[in-house]
C-alpha cells in the first residue's frame, strides 16, 4: 500500500510540476474568464456619451430622431457641415450624418462602432415606414397595438409538485459543455497515461520498478497519479476562472452603473445572471455527476490506454489498438446532438446507462431532469465497468510490458489473457 | 567448511501458451558466492531470473530464499540488474535513486543516507541534481549499478552485466561486485558470453533449451570434464608419441599430450623424464566453453 502511495506521488509531482501543465492551468482559465467577461465588457463600452450632428436642407426626417440613452443629436445647417467636413478632426461631434432626399452618409473621423449604425439605421427605417404608412392612409395607432411579443415561460413540475422555472437553452448549454468537457478529459488523460506507459516501456526502467511492485501497483499508481493531476487542473480552472472573473469585474465593469436595475447592489452582475439562467437546474447534482463521470470514466477508459501502451513499443504502432477502444467515446460524441433533440428517448436512455458511453451522454442528459434510479444505474454499472476494464487491462499489461521488439497482433493479445500471473 | 545454500530452485516449469521457457530447471546457489547462469540466448536465463524477482510466477515446482518459500518480503533482500535497463529521462539522479530506493522498501531517511554513501563512493555526488538525460552512457550505468545495490540486499542478479558498460566502467563495477562478495553477498551472473565469467565465478549452471543441464562449483565441473591433456614444454624438439601418450599438437618444443587411459600422470612423467630435460609440465584445463559445447553435444 505504501509503495503504490510512491508511485501515486511521483506521478502526479512529475506532471504537475511540467512547464506545459502549469501554463495550461492559467491560461485556460484566464481565457474562460475572458469569455465571460468580454460580452459585459464590450456592452459596456458602447454606453459612452456621442454627440452626433445632422446636416438636411429641408427637414423631413431630421427632426423627427430622437436622442437615446447615450446618443445624442443636434440639427446643423449646410455651413457648419462643410466645415465639419473639411476638418473632421477638430469638430466638436462624433460623428455627421449627412441627407439629401433619401439618400444616408455618415462622416466620421474614425469608424463607428456597428450598434451605432444599426441604430440610426432603425431610427431613419421606422421614421421613413410610418411616413409611407400615413401616405397609403393607414392608421398606424392600429399598427403600433396590434404588435405582439410571445415569450412562453417554460416550468418543471417535480414529484413533490414544486414547480420551478426551466431554461431549454440553458439546459442545452450546460449538458453540451459538460458532455464534451468529459469527452476531452478522457482523451487528454487516457493518453497521457499511455504515453507514461510507453515511456516507461521505452526507457526500459519499467523491469526495475516491477521487480520491487507488482505490475498492477505500477499500473494503478500511474492511473490515479493522472486522475489526481486531472482533478487539480480542473478544480484550478474554476477556482481561478472564479478569481478571475470576479476582479476583472472589479477593475473593468463601473459596478453602479450596470447593476442599478438589481435590487441587491453588492451582487456579482455575472453571478446574478448566471443564478438568474441556471434556476430551475439542479447544480449540484449535475456538479457531484460531472466529478463521478469523470473520474469512473477516465478510470475505465485509462486502464485501457495503459493496457495499449504496453503492448507497442513506440507511440506510434498505438493507432491499431487505440481507435477501437475511442469508437466507443467517439460515437457518444456524435450522438450528443440527437440526444439533446430527445433526452428522454430510448437512445438516450441505453446511451447513458451502458457504461462505454455513459460517462458523456450521462453528463448531456443530467441538465433536463433524469430519474434518480437511472442515475444510480449507470453510475453502478459504470463502476462494474471500470473493475472489468482493469482486470482484463492489467492482464496485458502485466506480460506487455516485458516485451519488446515484437509486433503485437490482437491473437496475441488474446493469448495474453489466458496467461498465469 | 560447507556453505549455507540461499537460493534454491527446484523443478521449477513456466510456460507461456505453447511455449515452454522453463523445464525443471534446477540450481542451489551458495551463500557469498559468484553463481553464473550461462547459456545461450533463449535459454530461459531471462524468465528464470524473473521468478527469482517475483516479476513472474513459476507454473510448477519451488522456489526457496533463506530457508523459507519465495515471498513479497524477499524483494527488499534482492537487488536486479535486468539486461533491459533504463531510467526515467527527465527525473534527477538524486531523485529517481531515492524513488527506486523506497520502492524497495527503504525509508527516506535510510535511503538518503546510502545513496550518498554510494555516491562519495563512486564519485559521482555532483550528478546529484542531473537529468538522467544529460548523462551520458556510461554514468547512466554508474545510476544503475547503485540502484541495484542501494538497499544492500542479500542476493544480487545481474542479467548480462558487462554488455553495454565500457571497459573503464565495467573494471569499476567488477571491483565493486567482488567487494560485495566479500562482505557477504551472493551474486547471480547471467550471460551469454561464457570466458566473461570463467574467472570471477565460483558456481555455474549451464542452462540450454529451457533445462539445466550443468550445475556445481566450477572447480568440481572442471574436474569432470577432465580431458587429461597437458601442456609439456621441453628443452628438446624430438618428442614422439609412445604407448603412454599421443601428442595432439607440436609447436617448437611446446607439446601439447594426451596421456592414454591405463597410465597414470607420474609414469608418463617419469618416461619423458628420463630422455628429456622438462622445462613445464601443466595440466590442460577446460575452458567453460568447451565443456559448454561438449555437453551440449552429449544431449
Amino acid at each position: 500500500m505504501n509503495k503504490i502511495f510512491l508511485i501515486i506521488k511521483r506521478e502526479y509531482l512529475v506532471r504537475v510540476k511540467k512547464k506545459s501543465f502549469i501554463i495550461m492551468t492559467i491560461l485556460a482559465p484566464i481565457l474562460m474568464a475572458g469569455l465571460i467577461i468580454a460580452p459585459v465588457l464590450i456592452a459596456n463600452q458602447d454606453q459612452q456619451n456621442r454627440l452626433i450632428a445632422i446636416n438636411e436642407e429641408t427637414p423631413r426626417y431630421s427632426n423627427k430622431i430622437n436622442d437615446t440613452e447615450f446618443t445624442h443629436f443636434t440639427i446643423i445647417n449646410q455651413d457648419e457641415a462643410d466645415e465639419i467636413k473639411n476638418n473632421i478632426l477638430e469638430a466638436p461631434y462624433y460623428a455627421l450624418l449627412d441627407i439629401k432626399d433619401t439618400s444616408f452618409t455618415i462622416y466620421s473621423s474614425q469608424q463607428i462602432s456597428l450598434n451605432l449604425r444599426r441604430e440610426i439605421e432603425n431610427q431613419l427605417e421606422i421614421i421613413i415606414e410610418r411616413d409611407k404608412l400615413k401616405q397609403a392612409g393607414i392608421d398606424i395607432e392600429i399598427i403600433e397595438s396590434s404588435k405582439t411579443n410571445i415569450n412562453i415561460e417554460t416550468k418543471i413540475i417535480d414529484i413533490e409538485g414544486k414547480t420551478t422555472s426551466s431554461n431549454t437553452e440553458v439546459s442545452i448549454g450546460i449538458g453540451f459543455i459538460t458532455g464534451i468537457l468529459i469527452y476531452m478529459f478522457i482523451f487528454m488523460y487516457g493518453t497521457m497515461v499511455m504515453r507514461g506507459v510507453i515511456e516507461e516501456k521505452t526507457n526500459r526502467i519499467v523491469e526495475i520498478i516491477i521487480s520491487s511492485v507488482k505490475p498492477f501497483q505500477l499500473m494503478m499508481g500511474k492511473i490515479i497519479g493522472v486522475a489526481l493531476v486531472g482533478l487539480t487542473q480542473f478544480i484550478l480552472w474554476i477556482l481561478l476562472t472564479i478569481l478571475i472573473s470576479f476582479f476583472a469585474e472589479l477593475i473593468l465593469i463601473d459596478a453602479s452603473e450596470i447593476t442599478t436595475s438589481t435590487d441587491n447592489i453588492n451582487q456579482s452582475v455575472i453571478l446574478n445572471e448566471f443564478t438568474k439562467l441556471t434556476g430551475g437546474i439542479d447544480l449540484i447534482t449535475i456538479f457531484i455527476s460531472f466529478i463521478f463521470f469523470f473520474l469512473f470514466g477516465y478510470l475505465l477508459y485509462s486502464s485501457l490506454f495503459a493496457a495499449v501502451g504496453s503492448a507497442v513499443d513506440a507511440e506510434a504502432d498505438t493507432q491499431q489498438f487505440v481507435l477501437p477502444i475511442t469508437i466507443p467515446l467517439i460515437l457518444a460524441f456524435i450522438f450528443i446532438q440527437p440526444v439533446m433533440d430527445n433526452p428522454d428517448g430510448t437512445l438516450a436512455f441505453w446511451l447513458s446507462i451502458i457504461p462505454l458511453t455513459s460517462p458523456v451522454i450521462m453528463m448531456v442528459r443530467l441538465p433536463f431532469g433524469v430519474e434518480s434510479w437511472e442515475l444510480l444505474l449507470s453510475m453502478i454499472l459504470l463502476i462494474i465497468g471500470f473493475i472489468l476494464t482493469t482486470y482484463l487491462a492489467a492482464k496485458i499489461y502485466r506480460t506487455g510490458i516485458l516485451m519488446y521488439g515484437k509486433k503485437i497482433s490482437y491473437k496475441e493479445l488474446w493469448k495474453w489473457l489466458s496467461y498465469k500471473g | 567448511m560447507k556453505k549455507n545454500i540461499l537460493l534454491t530452485v527446484e523443478d521449477v516449469v513456466k510456460k507461456y501458451g505453447d511455449y515452454t521457457a522453463l523445464n525443471k530447471v534446477n540450481i542451489s546457489v551458495p551463500e557469498s558466492s559468484i553463481y553464473g547462469l550461462l547459456g545461450p540466448n533463449g535459454a530461459g536465463k531471462t524468465t528464470l531470473m524473473r521468478i527469482i524477482n517475483q516479476i513472474t510466477a513459476p507454473d510448477q515446482g519451488k522456489v526457496t530464499f533463506n530457508g523459507e518459500k519465495l515471498n513479497k518480503n524477499h524483494i527488499k533482500d534482492i537487488g536486479y540488474l535486468p539486461e533491459e535497463r533504463g531510467l526515467y529521462k527527465k527525473m534527477k539522479v538524486g531523485e529517481q535513486v531515492l524513488y527506486l530506493a523506497q520502492l524497495k522498501g527503504m525509508s527516506y531517511n535510510e535511503a538518503i543516507e546510502k545513496l550518498k554513501f554510494w555516491f562519495e563512493k563512486l564519485e559521482i555526488t555532483h550528478w546529484w541534481s542531473k537529468r538522467v538525460e544529460e548523462l551520458s552512457k556510461g554514468m547512466a550505468q554508474k545510476i544503475q549499478f547503485v540502484v541495484t545495490v542501494i538497499h544492500k540486499p542479500k542476493l544480487l542478479i545481474f542479467d548480462e552485466p558487462f554488455s553495454g558498460f565500457d571497459p573503464i566502467n565495467a573494471a569499476i563495477i567488477r571491483k565493486e561486485i567482488l567487494q560485495l562478495r566479500d562482505n557477504g553477498t551472493t551474486i547471480i551472473f547471467s550471460t551469454h558470453r561464457m570466458e566473461s565469467v570463467e574467472e570471477i565465478c565460483d558456481h555455474i549452471a549451464l542452462i540450454n533449451n529451457s533445462k539445466t543441464i550443468l550445475e556445481g562449483p566450477i572447480d568440481k565441473i572442471k574436474d569432470d570434464f577432465q580431458s587429461n591433456t597437458y601442456e609439456v614444454i621441453l628443452k628438446e624438439k624430438n618428442l614422439v608419441s609412445s604407448q603412454e601418450f599421443d601428442i595432439l599438437s607440436k609447436n617448437e618444443n611446446n607439446y601439447k599430450i594426451k596421456i592414454n587411459d591405463n597410465f597414470k600422470l607420474n609414469q608418463t612423467i617419469d618416461i619423458i623424464n628420463k630422455n628429456f630435460n622438462i622445462i613445464s609440465f601443466k595440466k590442460e584445463t577446460p575452458s567453460v566453453e568447451d565443456i559448454f559445447i561438449k555437453s551440449i553435444n552429449n544431449e
